[in-house]
């Protein structure tokens, strides 16, 4: 029975819970089995909250006894991405320098989530302050990919990726920052979505950079992703940068599944060089199946696209100079030196130089160049124009189709180690991804199949500002579509656990 | 332009990161490369584009002035490294403010 | 450590023209602070009025407070700025722990107001009237939050230099400051520490009357950096020191004349004078260095991501402009049209602290000398002399007006006007109260007054025989022998025309 639940989609739980057939405590015992079981393969989780989630299980339960509403994911089980505030776990963003930290609130979504009866089995690792694409910036080592353990699970969000690939849980947050949910969630052969920025709150979500960092959801199904992205979004009063409109109707879209007349765009500055032959077959074939089911495909030429990789590179580290420079021995987390003799500054330095990696460590480094007087306008403040251009070419382009589409990631899962001492390798794992992170608009990854290598291959699509609907409604279908093609789910061949 | 490890030791001392020799070396060298590579924004001709420093053009979000529960001092200083007299003890303070 | 070098003052502004500018931040007297609702209040438990987002815990987020925008567009507005029609709120990015994010948000290039003035008043005994207008420009007025307060244990002043450690408390930190930047202010010459005081004064008034802050210097809702240079010409203006710690008005008239002294001294010794921060010191006058500012700190500005940008609609400035109180420049040319006064007998009342006073008793039917004598006369006197301020003194206008009147309608003179007002001061009653239960009234009955004049001329023949003689000047003994006899209960000047009536010569 245990092995069944584990199966299940989210929807599918919510159903049978919602009829009685299984109660919340005994899919969280699956799940924290499967964890157990698991687990010292895959590495998803930095800490399973057992007794948390037994506890928040059997509320549920008793909820639904008394007759009580329930929200539509109640008692499903849920990993939470490390840098999301948790008052009952520990909250580290993958760092050494907040090993331990328990935080005296919960993110906005953290209570979101409490509220709607879901249950966080725990929080999962990610590559440190979500700078990085393999987990492997992690200081608590990195996680493996569910196909092939050999190989990384992509990143920042890569331990909610592995995490749901494994069937340790149904659905995962994770945040998307350049790229950090649809590249692992690609690699991993599941769906991540990052919803419109601003879409959901970003309170409580220990910050990377600012304008670019999104919440968003993880699962193995289309379907299961909009369910948790109405969950978890909506404007939230304590983010000024949250979106005061109603949550798109993704859901719905999501049961659309309906591309028929759609315009499709494909952006060929992202479906060319430095893409893998088999990462652009599978892609051909996505765009074929989407024209074979009535959608109208064009090339849509988006010129800025190439700079979009500069001028992340300059942003992101830019913001997060600034944002990390709370992490200072001061009033939380790691403290380092404090002899009785050594100045504040001292110990601010060697607990920083101490607790930070190497990846957190290069970008604030950079940030700091790249805002520097003397420097800001070449650098910093030249990013921020090729970013309005980047902008300007979407707008351009929604105006001749309704979505983009392109691989989410140029390759399918390299192998652990391989990247590490190349910083710039490492960094062109976002080329497909980070133009949305820096418009703002929402982007999906959708398996569209498997690789000669065996590795699965995402297809990203992208929609314009508050559409997210769009892309639900673009990904259902081609996930409809492969799997009815396929016979079989996708992640029934991952072999990496067997 | 390349970077000099000057330079690097300096951004080292200003984002307070206490480096060691090696680390700053090998560091500088991989700053040096990916400067190099990010320096590319220079290329586009961005003569009177405006810069985005929001993607999503909200404007005039305020919240009212009224209170809102603190937290207890307790929950304040309880993952401090140091306390003393209800306050964060911190080490000595050089600069002057 | 060994004083400063200094220059005569006198011959310091002779020698060269100072030019002064002021940075002066309000603590805004908001419910809440700058970006969350904790309370924004003086005092309190250590870390007791905190918050994840004051606190800057990680995953916090700032929303901005619509009053404190408020307030911050009204002292725009009252110091005659330009109120941005969009801007936004920037990082200074700078280490030091009672910054809980290592970056303070403020604004940078785009200030929510710019380009205004105050015009103030300053003593001059060469200008006319006695009185001479400046007109202090304002650079710009922007919003930014407050930091913790930090304790320095171990050293033996209590300050930074020695300290073996440091303790923090946060209940200060996010409460809403603004930044008032003046534009340099020239050719105050010999005046300029007095401009200096004049304008931090009016400028707390100013606030104070918008109600946007309690402006209180000795508990840090108002803080005053006082810049001064020197230069040998008008044409080039010399390096400027930045004086910090100024916690007084009077402290900001004598560290300006401290600076200008200390910098004629350098400048005539041939030596250069330091770009650098200075430290006021209350005991002594004098100022000590401080961080040296040739290495301008870097603080990597950038608009703050996390917050939008504040585009205040016109309609809002145009409401919030017509709630705008009567502003003290307005009041000044009203009442001293109003009371016929020249400025420096306007500002001799102002800096007595009792505008509103007279003010109210003008109101109450009091003649505007007869107010302002009262005021600035017999109270000022009392309210110096109990250390109390004239305001506090237990006597309202609505009485002093009382008071004027019954010394007008010939009840009271002077003098007896004077035991009126002690006895409503110490709690006597009214002044009707006091002048029955006393029975303070003059003697205007005539043929009581004429018995007592022939009394007086009884008991004194010779005196009565010179003035019979024309000596008219000797009736005063005559007219203090009758104010005796009343108790001073006489029209003194009635009383000697009735005697040089009686004494007429033929």
């Amino acid at each position: 029975m245990a092995g069944e639940l584990t199966m299940m989609t989210a929807a599918g739980l919510a159903a049978a819970m919602a009829a009685g057939e299984v109660s919340a405590l005994e899919v969280t015992d699956a799940h924290l089995a499967r964890i157990g079981d698991a687990d010292d393969r895959v590495r998803a989780f930095l800490h399973v909250a057992t007794e948390q989630a037994r506890q928040a299980a059997r509320a549920v339960d008793q909820r639904r006894a008394a007759g009580e509403p329930l929200g539509a994911l109640a008692g499903v089980p849920l990993a939470l991405k490390d840098v999301f505030t948790t008052t009952d776990m520990p909250t580290t963003c993958g760092s050494a320098i907040l090993d331990g930290w328990r935080p005296p609130y919960d993110a906005t979504i953290t209570r979101r989530l409490r509220a709607g009866g879901v249950v966080i089995l725990g929080k999962t690792n990610m590559d440190e302050f979500a700078m990085g694409s393999s987990t492997e910036n992690s200081a608590f080592g990195p996680s493996h990919n569910p196909w092939d353990l050999s190989r990384v699970p992509g990143g920042s969000s890569g331990g909610s990726a592995a995490a749901v690939a494994a069937f340790e849980a149904p659905l995962g947050i994770g945040t998307d920052t350049g790229g950090s949910i649809r590249q692992p969630a690609a690699v991993c052969g599941v769906v991540g979505v990052k919803p419109t920025y601003g879409g959901s709150s970003r309170y409580g979500v220990v910050a990377f950079a600012s304008s670019l960092d999104s919440p968003g959801p993880l699962a193995r199904t289309v379907l299961d992703a909009a369910l948790l992205h109405e969950v978890m979004s909506g404007h939230d009063p304590c983010d000024a940068t949250s979106v005061d409109a109603p949550v798109p109707p993704v859901v719905a879209a999501a049961r659309q599944a309906d591309v028929s007349g759609l315009r499709i765009g494909v952006v060929p500055e992202l479906s060319g060089e430095g893409c893998q032959p088999g990462v652009l077959a599978r892609f051909s074939e996505a765009v074929e199946l989407l024209e074979s089911l009535g959608a109208k495909v064009a090339e849509v030429s988006c010129p800025h696209f190439s700079y979009a990789l500069p001028a992340y590179y300059l942003i992101a580290p830019s913001e997060c100079s600034s944002n990390l420079a709370r992490f200072d021995a001061m009033r939380y987390g790691l403290r380092v030196g404090d002899d009785g003799t050594a100045s504040a500054e001292e110990v601010m330095s060697l607990t920083r130089a101490q607790g930070f990696g190497a990846e957190v460590k290069r970008r604030i480094m950079l940030g700091t160049y790249a805002l520097s007087s003397g420097y800001y306008d070449a650098y910093y403040g030249k990013a921020q124009q090729v970013r309005t251009l980047i902008i300007r070419d979407f707008e351009a382009a929604f105006e001749q189709v309704d979505v983009l589409v392109s691989p989410t990631t140029p390759t399918t899962a390299f192998p652990l180690g391989e990247r590490v001492d190349d910083p710039l390798a490492m960094y062109v794992a976002d080329l497909c991804t980070i133009p949305s992170d820096l418009a703002g608009n929402a982007a999906l990854s959708v398996p569209c199949g498997l690789a000669p290598d065996g590795l699965p291959v995402g297809l990203q699509i992208m929609a314009p500002v508050l559409a997210d609907d769009r892309i639900y409604r673009v990904g259902a279908a081609v996930e409809a579509a492969l799997d009815s093609r396929r016979g079989h789910r996708l992640l029934d061949q991952a072999k990496g656990l067997s | 332009m390349p970077i000099a490890r000057d330079d690097v030791a300096h951004l080292a001392r200003l984002s307070r990161l206490a480096l060691a020799d090696e680390e700053l070396d090998h560091l500088a060298a991989q700053l040096d490369v990916i400067i190099s590579a990010v320096a590319r924004v220079q290329e586009v001709a961005a003569e009177g584009i405006p810069p985005t420093s929001h993607a999503v053009p909200l404007v005039n979000v305020f919240r009212e002035d009224t209170e809102v529960p603190c937290l207890t001092a307790a929950e304040a200083l309880a993952a401090a490294p140091a306390v003393e007299q209800q306050r964060f003890r911190v080490p000595r303070i050089l600069a002057e403010d | 450590m060994p004083t400063a070098a200094l220059m005569p003052f006198a011959d310091a502004v002779t020698r060269y023209e100072p030019l002064i500018g002021l940075e002066t931040h309000v603590e805004l007297g908001t419910v809440t602070k700058m970006f969350c609702g904790c309370p924004a209040r003086f005092g309190g438990d250590p870390n007791t009025l905190v918050c994840p987002v004051c606190l800057g815990l990680p995953g916090s987020l700032p929303v901005p407070n619509r009053a404190a925008i408020e307030y911050t567009i009204r002292i725009g507005l009252a110091l005659n700025c330009t109120i941005a029609d969009w801007c936004r709120f920037a990082r200074k990015n700078y280490f030091y722990p009672d910054m809980p994010k290592n970056f303070q948000i403020s604004q940078y290039d785009e200030p929510l107001c710019t380009g205004g003035w105050l015009d103030i008043w300053v003593d001059d005994p060469a200008a006319d009237g006695g009185s001479r207008p400046v007109r202090v420009g304002i650079e710009r007025v922007h919003l930014e939050e407050d930091t913790g307060k930090s304790l320095h244990v171990g050293g033996s002043t209590g300050r930074i230099h020695g300290a073996d450690y440091s303790l923090v408390d946060y209940n200060r930190a996010g409460i809403p400051l603004v930044e008032i930047v003046t534009k340099p202010v020239p050719g105050t010459g010999a005046l300029a520490p007095e401009v200096a005081r004049v304008y931090v004064t009016e400028l707390r008034d100013l606030l104070r009357a918008l109600a946007v802050s309690d402006v209180r210097m000795e508990e840090g809702s108002l803080r005053c950096d006082v810049n001064t240079s020197l230069a040998p010409d008008a044409v080039q203006w010399g390096t400027r020191t930045e004086t910090k710690n100024v916690n007084s008005l009077r402290s900001v008239e004598r560290a300006v004349r401290f600076e200008i002294q200390r910098q004629a001294a350098v400048l005539d010794a041939g030596h250069r004078v330091i770009l650098e921060t200075r430290h006021f010191h209350e005991d002594t006058g004098e100022t000590t260095a401080g961080r040296s500012k040739e290495e301008a700190q870097d603080y990597r500005y950038f608009p703050e991501p996390d917050l939008v940008p504040v585009a205040p609609s016109r309609e809002w400035v145009a409401q919030i402009r017509a709630a705008l109180p009567e502003l003290p420049a307005a009041r000044r040319a009203r009442l001293t049209a109003e009371w016929g006064l020249s400025h420096r007998e306007f500002s001799m009342i102002h800096n007595a602290g009792g505008v509103d006073l007279v003010e109210a008793t003008v109101a109450a039917g009091a003649a505007p000398a007869d107010a302002r004598k009262w005021w600035l006369g017999e109270l000022a006197r009392r309210a110096n002399e109990s250390g109390a301020e004239l305001a506090a003194l237990p006597i309202t206008p609505a009485q002093v007006a009382r008071v004027a009147a019954l010394v007008a309608a010939g009840t009271l003179n002077d003098q007896l006007a004077r035991q009126v007002i002690d006895a409503v001061l110490a709690g006597e009653g009214s002044p009707d109260d006091v002048v029955a239960a006393r029975g303070l009234a003059v003697v205007s009955d005539e043929g009581a007054l004429l018995a007592a004049v022939d009394e007086a001329i009884a008991a004194n023949p010779d005196v009565a025989a010179k003035v019979r003689g024309g000596k008219t000047a000797a009736a005063g003994a005559l007219v203090g022998a009758v104010m005796k006899a009343t108790r001073g209960q006489a029209d003194a000047a009635r009383v000697r025309q009735l005697i040089l009536d009686r004494l007429a010569p033929g």
